[in-house]
């Protein structure tokens, strides 16, 4: 290709995405070998017990040594989480306790074999499940893992050995690693530790040397997990150069041999560091129960191989994938070599990869041979016989006789042609409810029957006349085509009638969700619209707790499965890979809560009603959004008008009370210079004067206290000097105390801090004139600072007769007034302190001084500037 | 002759700043309401202007906003709220100074005095207080005689200041000028550079240059 590959910003996008989830994520590292016994085990306690001498918080999650002494050793130190008990069926099963690593939260867990099937009612059916859990969870996992058990070369091992693997891990999660390292031994080596006990003990040894662990095999499997140790370090490499520029897709259908196609189609992705499809085309001809069950899973065995999952409709199932490859855009298609008879793949214009080939235009056609695993043939059977098509067979041939009868009687007046029409009537209509199978053998049968009782010579398959013979087989032609033609229209119009009841039911729940009134009513609605779909019982889990309009209630151990779902964003529950004992399926509701569907009598769920059922549960989600948010919004509407009322009333009484206030103090101020000559005049102003800022003072606590009670004074937090914070108080009152009496006392090294220094000031301003109140004329007032651990101390200490004891709380309440105190204060002073502590998350206390005084202390949590700015 | 213009809708208030004012040498008009306020000011264009807040027809912040779109007559804000953020909205909206009510007669007199001074470049090039002399045109500073060395953003910060000398200035105003517009959120910033600018300015504790209004801005004292 002369084009140079270019970075996509789609494939930007998704590796910037990518990195940033694995900023988050948990580091995986695999410790991959061959087959059993090579050390895997071994190397990773190794290295756990290294990273446990670095001062990483390492715990085993699950070990196992198969009794093997020297890997005994080595778990020596190593912190084990207990395993947890399952009880199944009589049977005690231990598994790894994942709640347990979850929440002691270490820094890296060890998690021995990656493949394992968890114990029924597990959270998850596998053990790397669980370790994707622990990923996400931002905790570290050491895993191992052998390459038989690996999901797309299960096959080839299979091959090899001659031993089928039940337990596979998709190669997703290879991939996903960030750390692959190979155990290698040579197979020479691997026998010799298997003569010497070290993998297996006593008689399982001989015969594992005899069966698997075979010379042959052992080479065969080492060069396969050098080559995917190999893949996986390329890919690593390809990942950083944008080379994707190949696109491969498979088509997948029912058959078993899809299973095989796809994971060729992995092996061969992989190798290219190439995106994959599996494109589905869902065609008119209903599926059996048993072809729906296989179907399901090849869907789900693509998407765990890390396929993107296509599906589409049509009966031209080349059009249909080549359609989807070329949105796509793929530039491979992968399909299996044709298996029918070739005059029967030339009647239907050719095989699928025939056709593909000739329209496939520049995409690439790769034809793989599927290994007959017999499975295909027998079911196909089994499935005829399952089918309805004896029963329709029965039908059908009772009705050709029925007919047969009338014609019988009919002939006289009519003559035996006619006899065809009538015939050809029957089938036509039998056409219509009757499989196609069966409408051959209804179209064949009365040709025959025609044949035999109608035409000349009568009683016999002879037909004497030319122009007979050429309507027998004019009839024949006709029958068939017709029949199958009627059928198929038949079974079209069936599938596109299925198709629209699946948008019909999308619009309606969309219709009664727009036409909902309320949240209540909308989630109503849905349940009904998903109850009647699916025949199934229907709940909604919202804030953990199943809403009214749930029409089944989930138990504790459903609700535990719901909560997954909800916390994980996945689906689990019955039919997924979640904790599929469940007896309902749980689709989360994004973060709002759960939709929980309990089917009534159903053994499988396709895709397509998986898909169908994820839409819906989307829109439902959209629907519970968008009221949250206009819940949220009249919230916010409410409260705003409120404080608006509360802030006009406040300004006006503001107003109302101090206007004349300000007044008084103006008229007197004026009047003073005045009343020079006027014997006591002065003294009576003072007077005036005093009683004039004593009732400022009431004022204006009196109000400050409504509106730091009212919880509507937002913080208005700033940066700033501590020591400039208690000048500016003494400053604020230098009319009121004298400077000389203050006594400042706080540490250099104060950092800025973030407070309301507005609010915090006028504590302080209250907290002052309360100490000048309180002690003798004079005296000093000291004022300290300090920080301790992320808090702010802010003392003043007067030297008064102190606090009686049993009022240091009292005291902060409203209109209290100590019992000492002789000036008429209102009392709010303090409350206000105390009030404006609270609001910054903090709290005012007093205590006596043990040599004489009281202490005020204000406490605030505050967030300092240390290590943010330098200057 | 100075003229003042005061706009309020309490008449004891109205009749006793003119009570106070005409007596130290203001020529006093009085508006009772915001569209009356703001057709004297164009009519008789007053020296400066007494704003109350709170009044019947409209905002006293919307009259500020109004009058700033023709005229940069000194404004002074006169409040009965007492919360920073109304105040460093009316500053921020072009007030030259604020005054919470009660207020004292002197205090009035003395704000009202230093709104009016024009800015002392256009005045003299030399701005002196207390031991502290700037030569906006040397840009030298003196303590007591003996000259400070300032950075160049310290020297900003002084100049700004200078500049509203006797005036609040908010903290928004500051960072703006000194900093630039994008600089107007962060004020430790400014509590940095402030306290420098202190250490370097205020050889006696006592005697305090910059004041600091919580939650407002500084003052840096003029006589």
């Amino acid at each position: 290709m002369s084009e140079r590959p270019r970075p996509n910003p789609d494939l930007l996008l998704a590796e910037i995405k990518r990195e940033e989830q694995l900023a988050k994520r948990g580091q995986l590292k695999i410790f991959f070998g061959m087959c059993p016994g090579v050390g895997k085990t071994f190397a990773m306690l190794q290295a756990a017990q290294a990273r446990q001498r670095e001062g990483v918080k390492v715990v085993v999650g699950i070990v196992e040594t198969h009794g093997r002494a020297e890997t005994q050793a080595l778990l020596a130190g190593l912190p084990i989480i207990d395993r947890k008990s399952i009880d199944y069926r009589g049977v005690t099963l231990e598994e790894m306790d994942i709640d347990a690593i979850l929440a002691r939260r270490p820094q890296l867990v060890l998690v021995d074999e990656l493949a394992h099937t968890n114990a029924p009612t597990s959270r998850h059916p596998k053990r790397y499940q669980d370790v994707l859990e622990l990923l996400d969870a931002g905790i570290n996992v050491y895993s191992t893992l052998n390459v038989q058990h690996l999901e797309s070369r299960n096959d080839v091992v299979q091959q090899i050995t001659g031993i089928a693997m039940r337990e596979t891990v998709p190669d997703t999660v290879l991939d996903q690693a960030d750390e692959i390292e190979l155990i290698d031994l040579t197979p020479e080596h691997l026998r010799k530790r298997l003569a010497e006990g070290k993998v297996y003990l006593g008689d399982r040894a001989a015969t594992a040397a005899e069966n698997f662990f075979q010379e042959e095999n052992l080479a065969a499997l080492r060069e396969i997990a050098l080559r995917v140790t190999a893949e996986s370090v390329d890919g690593g490499l390809k990942r950083g150069r944008w080379q994707a520029t190949q696109r491969l897709a498979v088509g997948v259908g029912p058959s078993p041999y899809s299973a095989q196609l796809i994971r060729w189609t992995r092996r061969v992705a992989s190798a290219m560091d190439a995106p994959w499809l599996a494109i589905y085309v869902e065609t008119s001809t209903p599926l059996g129960e048993e072809d729906k069950a296989r179907l399901t899973k090849n869907l789900s065995l693509a998407r765990q191989l890390g396929a993107e999952v296509v599906s589409t409709a049509g009966d031209n199932i080349a059009a249909a994938i080549l359609e989807v490859a070329r949105e796509q855009g793929v530039t491979q298609i992968v399909v299996g070599k044709p298996l029918g008879h070739p005059a029967r793949e030339f009647l239907r214009g050719g095989s699928l990869a025939t056709k593909l080939i000739r329209h496939g235009g520049d995409i690439d056609i790769h034809i793989v041979r599927g290994e007959k695993t017999g499975l295909g043939q027998r079911r196909r059977v089994t499935d005829w016989l399952g089918s309805n098509l004896l029963r329709d067979c029965g039908w059908g041939t009772g009705a050709v006789g029925a007919v047969t009868l009338v014609s019988w009687l009919l002939q006289e007046v009519t003559g035996y042609w006619a006899i065809a029409l009538v015939y050809l009537l029957a089938v036509v209509l039998l056409a219509m409810v009757l499989n196609r199978w069966a409408v051959l053998v209804v179209a064949t049968l009365s040709a025959v029957l025609w044949n035999f009782l109608f035409i000349p010579p009568v009683f016999t398959f002879h037909i004497s006349h030319v122009h007979d013979l050429m309507m027998f087989f004019m009839y024949f032609v006709v029958a068939l085509s017709m029949g199958h033609f009627t059928n198929q229209l038949r079974v079209r119009e069936a599938a596109e009638r299925r198709r629209e009841r699946r948008t019909a039911a999308l619009n309606r729940l969309l219709e009664s969700v727009t036409a909902s009134t309320s949240l209540a009513d909308g989630l109503g609605r849905a349940v009904k619209e998903v109850d009647a779909l699916f025949v199934a019982h229907t709940t909604i889990l919202l804030d953990g707790a199943p809403h009214a309009t749930s029409t089944f209630q989930p138990d504790e151990k459903e609700l535990a499965v719901a909560m997954w779902a909800l916390q994980n964003e996945q689906i689990a529950g019955r039919f997924t890979e979640t904790l599929p004992e469940a007896t309902a399926m749980y689709l989360p509701l994004r973060q709002h809560g759960v939709l929980g569907v309990r089917f009534a009598e159903r053994t499988t769920l396709t895709m397509n009603e998986r898909d169908l059922l994820e839409t819906m549960a989307g829109q439902i989600a959209v629907m519970i959004e968008s009221y949250r948010l206009m819940e949220q919004a009249h919230e916010a509407r409410i409260a705003e008008e409120s404080e608006k009322l509360h802030r006009t009333l406040l300004d006006s009484v503001s107003h109302e009370l101090k206007t004349p206030l300000a007044v008084i103090r103006a008229a007197t101020e004026g009047l003073a210079t005045q009343l020079d000559d006027v014997p006591l005049g002065k003294t009576f102003i003072d007077e005036i004067h005093a009683a004039n800022r004593r009732l400022e003072r009431i004022v204006t606590n009196l109000l400050e206290m409504t509106r730091i009670e009212s919880g509507k004074t937002p913080l208005n937090p700033e940066w700033g000097e501590v020591r400039e914070l208690l000048e500016s108080a003494v400053d604020q009152l230098a009319n009121e105390i004298s400077r000389e009496r203050i006594r400042l006392q706080l540490p250099d090294n104060l950092p800025l801090v973030r407070l309301d220094f507005g609010l915090i000031e006028q504590a302080l301003c209250n907290l002052l004139i309360n100490a000048v109140q309180h002690s003798p004329a004079g005296t000093p007032v000291e004022m300290a600072a300090r920080l301790d651990a992320g808090r702010l101390e802010l003392e003043i200490r007067d030297h008064g007769t102190g606090l009686t004891p049993g009022e240091e709380k009292k005291i902060f309440e409203k209109f209290y007034r100590g019992a000492n105190s002789k000036t008429g204060g209102s009392g709010l002073g303090l409350s206000i302190v105390a009030g404006i502590a609270r609001a910054h998350g903090g709290e005012a206390f007093a205590a006596n001084h043990p040599t004489g005084g009281a202490t005020f202390t204000l406490r605030l949590p505050v967030e300092t500037n240390e290590k943010r700015f330098d200057h | 002759m100075k003229s003042v213009l005061i706009i309020d809708d309490e008449p004891p208030i109205r009749r006793l700043l003119r009570l106070t004012l005409e007596p130290a040498g203001y020529r006093v008009f009085e508006a009772e309401a915001g569209q009356l306020g703001l057709q004297d000011a164009a009519a008789k264009r007053p020296d400066v202007v007494v704003l109350d807040l709170g009044l019947p027809d409209m905002d006293g912040l919307v009259v500020l906003q109004r009058l700033r779109e023709w005229s940069t007559t000194p404004v002074l804000v006169l409040t009965v709220r007492n919360q920073e953020a109304d105040k460093v909205a009316a500053l921020d909206a072009g007030a030259d100074d604020y005054l919470t009510k009660p207020f004292s007669t002197a205090e009035l007199l003395a704000r009202l005095r230093a709104i009016q001074r024009r800015a002392p470049e256009a005045q003299a090039p030399v701005f002196v207080v207390g031991d502290l002399t700037v030569d906006l045109a040397q840009r030298t500073v003196t303590v007591q005689k003996s000259e400070v060395h300032l950075t160049a953003t310290e020297y900003a910060l002084l100049h700004e200041l200078v500049r509203h000398a006797g005036k609040v200035v908010t903290q928004k105003q500051l960072l703006r000028a000194v900093w630039g517009p994008k600089a107007e959120e962060q004020s430790q910033y400014l509590r940095v550079y402030i306290t420098h600018l202190r250490k370097k300015l205020e050889s006696n504790p006592q005697q305090k240059l910059i004041r600091t209004e919580a939650g407002i801005g500084y003052r840096l004292l003029a006589d």
